[in-house]
């Protein structure tokens, strides 16, 4: 047994050991510490280093606001910084190590920090690297270098850079009553809540539920309390109607009363279950909320309070109870208000010698004074601390005689020799989640904290939460809050009883004492109370630029502890009082959240995709696949030792010479019908559809409501009311809200259904000068004769026994054939194509070949339609009908949109017969040092196997003017300058005989 | 958030597009007013409370609805069928105030 460890008490279990390393060392501990408790009862003092000074640095809490004793855990290669060492359950093999230290906890080489820690106060790097007003290091950028090796002497934990192999996973939940916190009020509350028979979920943070009745000291119902409080959570969990969810903390409080929760499931065990997540994130939807969430102890501040031995005292009396762990032999408390004296007796009651209290106060209650007198402690009141000495551990504290009102010391000092100052500054509620729920919070003078503020969302307080410090007190508010949020009925049966011991609430407004020395107000950022007043003196006086001044506030803790220290410095500094300087609002999260709980299962295997009915035909079939957006797409079928270049140049090539198939089931498919269909595709499209004739088909261009170009496509008329609209991949989803939109909203007259059939249909486009033999040697029911299948005509008829929709239309270029099946018989019919094309050397080719057709064609795709193109910009002025509005007909001749500098369509050629890039610039004249003045940019390129060049198109200014001129491509990120020709984007056959054969 | 759909009930605002300010007015189809298409299409009512909006039902029954949603504190006053018409008249009057 170690010398800190007491014989008996705490929820440890002390016939359990468990190994586990801190900062390469061998230690053991009990099956319910934590890394804080059993380093502590190891007789560890030192936990880590401070952000700015490198101090060093022990526990000062033992729960989730602990800002010093920060720890990264190590899991394999996965590292994890920044963990409160007080939040980590010891498990057999956990490997922890300290931070922000070199080379070593006890010995760091940033301490020498501490020498200049007079010119590193507030606003020190603001002031400093401001760079000189010239030369190379002007303005930020003398920051800029500096920061790199600023960055490393201050800092946290490094974050680790290997994948997190962990699984994370998300869960919605719904309740009636979300309790949040098990102390008293909480378990009393979710117990209330539950014999009204609703659903209630109780959670908590901490791995126990309890909260402060695991470590009181108190006894309710003549039990002691943390016995009390397991009986009453073992009945809450055989509870049908009870979700208990402990290690959950719940981060986040939103709209809607949705809250959000974090629950560690795995991270205090040795090896995880099977099918056990590392985290559960859940996403809860309560009717009503009961805050339980209890309070903070605050520091007090003064000179030395950052010293390894300086602890807050009800931590140490959870140290004490909880896990049998003596923070220390010899004692000292130093306390503006009453709780500090029940700390004192449970410190004694384990063991440890209580030498002194300090009270801040003069007239300190009988009551206390009889606590201080049963502790055995010399009780100084009207004293403060002003300094502590020690290294890395306490070993003596200094006293002066002090007034509270005026808060000036006087008498000589004192030296009380001590290896432990527990401290007690007031308490805080934890307000955090109400003030993320929507109100401000509101100082209370005679409990010197702010409480929380009235609800704006459906919750309710309890407990030292709401300022109700006392067991009593949460025990009653605790059940009425339950009933409340259940919506029962007050109850009569008498409350739990509790023997307690006595203390009024309220502190003395004392925050601070003001000796020489750096008394630490913020400690996991290193502020002092002196670069609070700094920043005053700067000029600062809103509590949001003296935040973001000095960074209080703004480490991981959040503040928890110095917040209203903070502000209780500025106020005094600005003469104003507390409530006038006002309190930051808190924002989610509570504590920090892990990404991957964020990610939770919405990535990697489990992201949605969307395979066409041939899919596997093409991974059988050698098909690189492209993802675009969630489609699957073949992109070339390469040949052995092919590069992507050689193969789409075949498959192009080919299917000119002969014939090519591609899959071309992703384009969106819209099913638009009823009476009024065609007048409602005449308001859609910019052209005319209700002069279209029943089996036919046309090409319709779509603009938006302010005249730039959305969408394009070809849409059929299969019957009189009867149309099948396609649009491009990309654009299917944005097209059918669109359609809905007009429907629903503007234009409900209309008699039109619109309905994505994209999934129903699976297409095959079959194109080259050979396309219609290998149709007519297959298909059945119909001829595909130039009479009976005209350009732009529909037929139906079989293949391989399948009913086919067949439609002579053609993006490559050539005579080509869209052949639409039943998705189900896609394969089938793909398969009956190939078979029947092998006479003909037909090929199958992917998206890369289908874009080096069109490039050659000079077809636009969403490359060219961005957004920002008009219909005229693109040569599609022909489409656009005077004989009818239609949508963005108003605006498409607005000034700017007709203007003659517009970027238009064209084509390029490479003169120096060298690849060119998506995106490279056009410029007049090239100056490869300083390139200026775009004309504009190419949109898609390729090699032309037609035309035996690389070609682009692209949007310049001026574009159709400029057919025939030279200019230059400037793509200074890639490096490629070369000289190109304008020329007009319809590179291949532009008069279109091949297609129209 | 959540946002009552008329068919659907009570549902996460994840479900839902937002569809833009619904105190716009769309001009007849003909009308060559630029100012008033402009209006439609470019001015957008931003209040630091009650709000007329369009929202579909795009995870659902992709109907469309008109919520009020107060921008302020995200409680959803009241939902209803956008169609009909772009703007209800009742809307009409705090509409433009």
């Amino acid at each position: 047994m170690s010398p800190r460890r007491t014989e008996t008490g705490g929820r440890i279990d002390r016939l359990r050991t468990i190994r586990f390393t801190f900062d390469g060392a061998p230690y053991t501990g009990h099956a319910g510490d934590t890394l804080a408790s059993a380093l502590l009862a190891s007789g560890v003092t030192l936990f880590g280093r401070s952000f700015k000074y490198h101090r060093p640095r022990g526990l000062l809490a033992a729960g989730v606001e602990e800002p010093n004793a920060l720890v990264t855990v190590l899991r394999g290669e996965v590292r994890e910084p920044n963990i409160p060492a007080t939040m980590v359950e010891i498990y057999d093999g956990l490997v922890a190590v300290s931070q922000n230290r070199t080379p070593s906890l006890a010995w760091d080489i940033g301490a020498l920090n501490q020498l200049g820690g007079k010119i590193l106060s507030a606003g020190f790097y603001y002031k400093t690297f401001m760079g000189p007003v010239i030369g190379p290091l002007k303005g930020t950028r003398f920051w800029m270098f500096c920061e790199h090796f600023i960055r490393r002497a201050a800092g946290l934990g490094k974050a680790g850079t290997a994948p997190d192999p962990a699984r994370y996973e998300r869960m919605n939940a719904f309740c009636d009553v979300l309790v949040v916190g098990s102390g008293p009020a909480g378990l009393m509350a979710a117990k209330a809540a539950a014999d009204q028979g609703v659903r209630v979920i109780l959670a908590d943070l901490e791995a126990h539920f309890g909260g402060s009745a695991n470590w009181s000291g108190e006894s309710i119902d003549g039990m002691p309390a943390a016995d009390w409080a397991q009986r009453m959570a073992a009945q809450l969990a055989g509870n049908d109607n009870v979700r208990l969810l402990p290690r959950t903390t719940v981060w986040g409080y939103y709209d809607g009363n949705t809250l959000a929760a974090l629950e560690r499931v795995t991270d205090h065990k040795e090896v995880a279950a099977k099918g056990e997540p590392r985290q559960r994130y859940w996403a809860i939807r309560a009717g009503k909320v009961v805050l339980a969430t209890g309070s903070f102890e605050r520091p007090l501040v003064f000179p030395g309070n950052d010293r390894p031995g300086v602890m807050l005292a009800h931590a140490a009396e959870r140290y004490v109870n909880e896990y049998g762990v003596l923070p220390g032999q010899r004692v000292a408390l130093f306390t503006n208000n009453d709780s500090a004296y029940r700390s004192a007796v449970a410190l004694k009651k384990a063991g440890a010698a209580v030498v002194a209290i300090i009270d801040v106060r003069s007239d300190v209650s009988n009551e206390m004074r009889r606590l201080a007198s049963d502790a055995e402690a010399e009780l100084l009141a009207g004293h403060a601390v002003v300094a502590t000495e020690g290294g890395k551990a306490l070993t003596g504290l200094k006293v002066q005689r002090f007034d509270a009102v005026s808060g000036s010391l006087s008498g000589d000092e004192r030296s009380v020799h001590a290896d432990s100052l527990l401290m007690s500054g007031g308490w805080s509620p934890t307000i955090h989640l109400a003030s993320q729920a929507g109100a401000k919070a509101e100082w209370d003078s005679s409990r010197q904290a702010f409480l929380p503020p009235k609800p704006t969302q459906r919750w309710i307080g309890a407990g030292a939460f709401t300022g109700s410090f006392s067991t009593a007190e949460a025990i009653a508010e605790g059940r009425a809050a339950g009933l409340q949020a259940a919506g029962g009925a007050a109850l009569s049966a008498p409350l739990p009883v509790v023997e307690a011991v006595p203390g009024d609430p309220d502190p003395a407004p004392v925050f601070e004492i003001r000796a020489k020395g750096k008394s630490f107000v913020d400690f996991q950022h290193d502020v002092t109370a002196e670069d609070v007043r700094l920043a005053h003196r700067e000029g600062f006086v809103s509590v949001e630029h003296l935040k973001r001044y000095t960074t209080l506030g703004m480490a991981t803790d959040q503040g928890k502890n110095s917040n209203v220290p903070g502000l209780a410095i500025m106020a005094e500094a600005l003469g104003k009082p507390i409530p006038e300087v006002g309190t930051t609002r808190f924002r989610p999260p509570y504590t920090a959240v892990s990404i991957g709980s964020l990610a939770a299962e919405r990535f990697g295997d489990l992201k949605p995709e969307r395979l066409t009915p041939m899919h596997d035909w093409h991974i059988a079939n050698g098909a690189r696949m492209y993802s675009a957006g969630l489609w699957y797409r073949p992109m070339i079928y390469g040949l052995p030792g092919e590069t992507v270049e050689q193969a789409y140049v075949r498959e192009a090539k080919a299917t000119r010479d002969s014939a090519g198939i591609v899959d071309v089931s992703t384009l969106g498919k819209i099913a638009v019908q009823g009476p009024d269909a065609a007048e409602f595709l005449d308001r859609v499209y910019t052209n005319m559809f209700s002069t279209l004739a029943v089996g036919k088909a046309r090409y319709g261009l779509m603009l938006r409501e302010d005249g730039l170009a959305f969408d394009d496509g070809t849409t059929w008329r299969l019957g009189e009311q009867d149309f099948l609209m396609t649009t491009t991949t990309a654009n299917a989803g944005k097209v059918m809200q669109h359609l809905e939109y007009f429907l629903d909203v503007i234009w409900p007259e209309l008699k039109v259904t619109v309905t994505s059939v994209t999934d129903e249909w699976a297409g095959a486009a079959i194109g080259g000068p050979n396309a219609r033999a290998i149709l007519a040697s297959c298909v059945t029911g119909t001829a595909v004769d130039n009479a009976t299948l005209p350009f732009m005509g529909i037929v139906h008829g079989r293949i391989a026994g399948v009913p086919v929709m067949i439609c002579r239309l053609s993006f490559s270029g050539e005579m080509a054939f869209e052949v639409y099946s039943g998705a189900g018989y896609g394969t089938r019919v793909w398969e009956a194509l190939i078979e029947a094309g092998k006479p003909f050397g037909l090929v199958t080719y992917g998206l890369e070949a289908l874009g080096t057709m069109r490039i050659e064609k000079g077809h636009v795709t969403g490359a060219e339609i961005d957004g920002r193109t008009t219909a005229r910009d693109l040569h599609l002025d022909w489409m656009l009908s005077k004989k009818k509005p239609f949508i963005g007909s108003a605006m498409m001749d607005r000034e700017g949109l007709i203007a003659p500098d517009r970027l238009e369509l064209v084509g390029l050629i490479a003169l120096d017969n060298r690849a060119l890039n998506g995106g490279g610039h056009i410029v007049e004249a090239l100056d490869e040092v300083n390139p200026h003045d775009s004309l504009g940019h190419i949109t898609a390129c390729c090699y032309s196997p037609a035309l035996g060049k690389y070609i682009a198109l692209a949007l310049v200014k001026g574009g159709r003017a400029r057919h025939g001129t030279r200019a230059f491509v400037s793509d200074p990120l890639r490096n490629r300058f070369g000289p190109v020709e304008i020329v007009s984007n319809h590179f291949y056959d532009p008069d279109g005989s091949r297609m129209h054969g | 958030m959540l946002i009552t759909c008329p068919y659907c009930g009570p549902r996460d605002v994840i479900e839902f597009t937002y569809q833009g300010d619904g105190n716009r007015e769309r001009p007849q189809p003909p009308s060559q007013d630029l100012d008033a298409w402009n209006a439609y299409v470019y001015d957008r009512l931003n209040p630091a409370g009650d709000h007329n909006e369009i929202w579909q039902h795009s995870g659902g029954c992709r109907a469309h609805l008109r919520v009020v949603r107060n921008t302020i504190t995200h409680e959803i006053l009241s939902t209803a069928f956008a169609r009909g018409g772009h703007k209800s008249a009742d809307n009409r009057a705090e509409g433009r105030s």
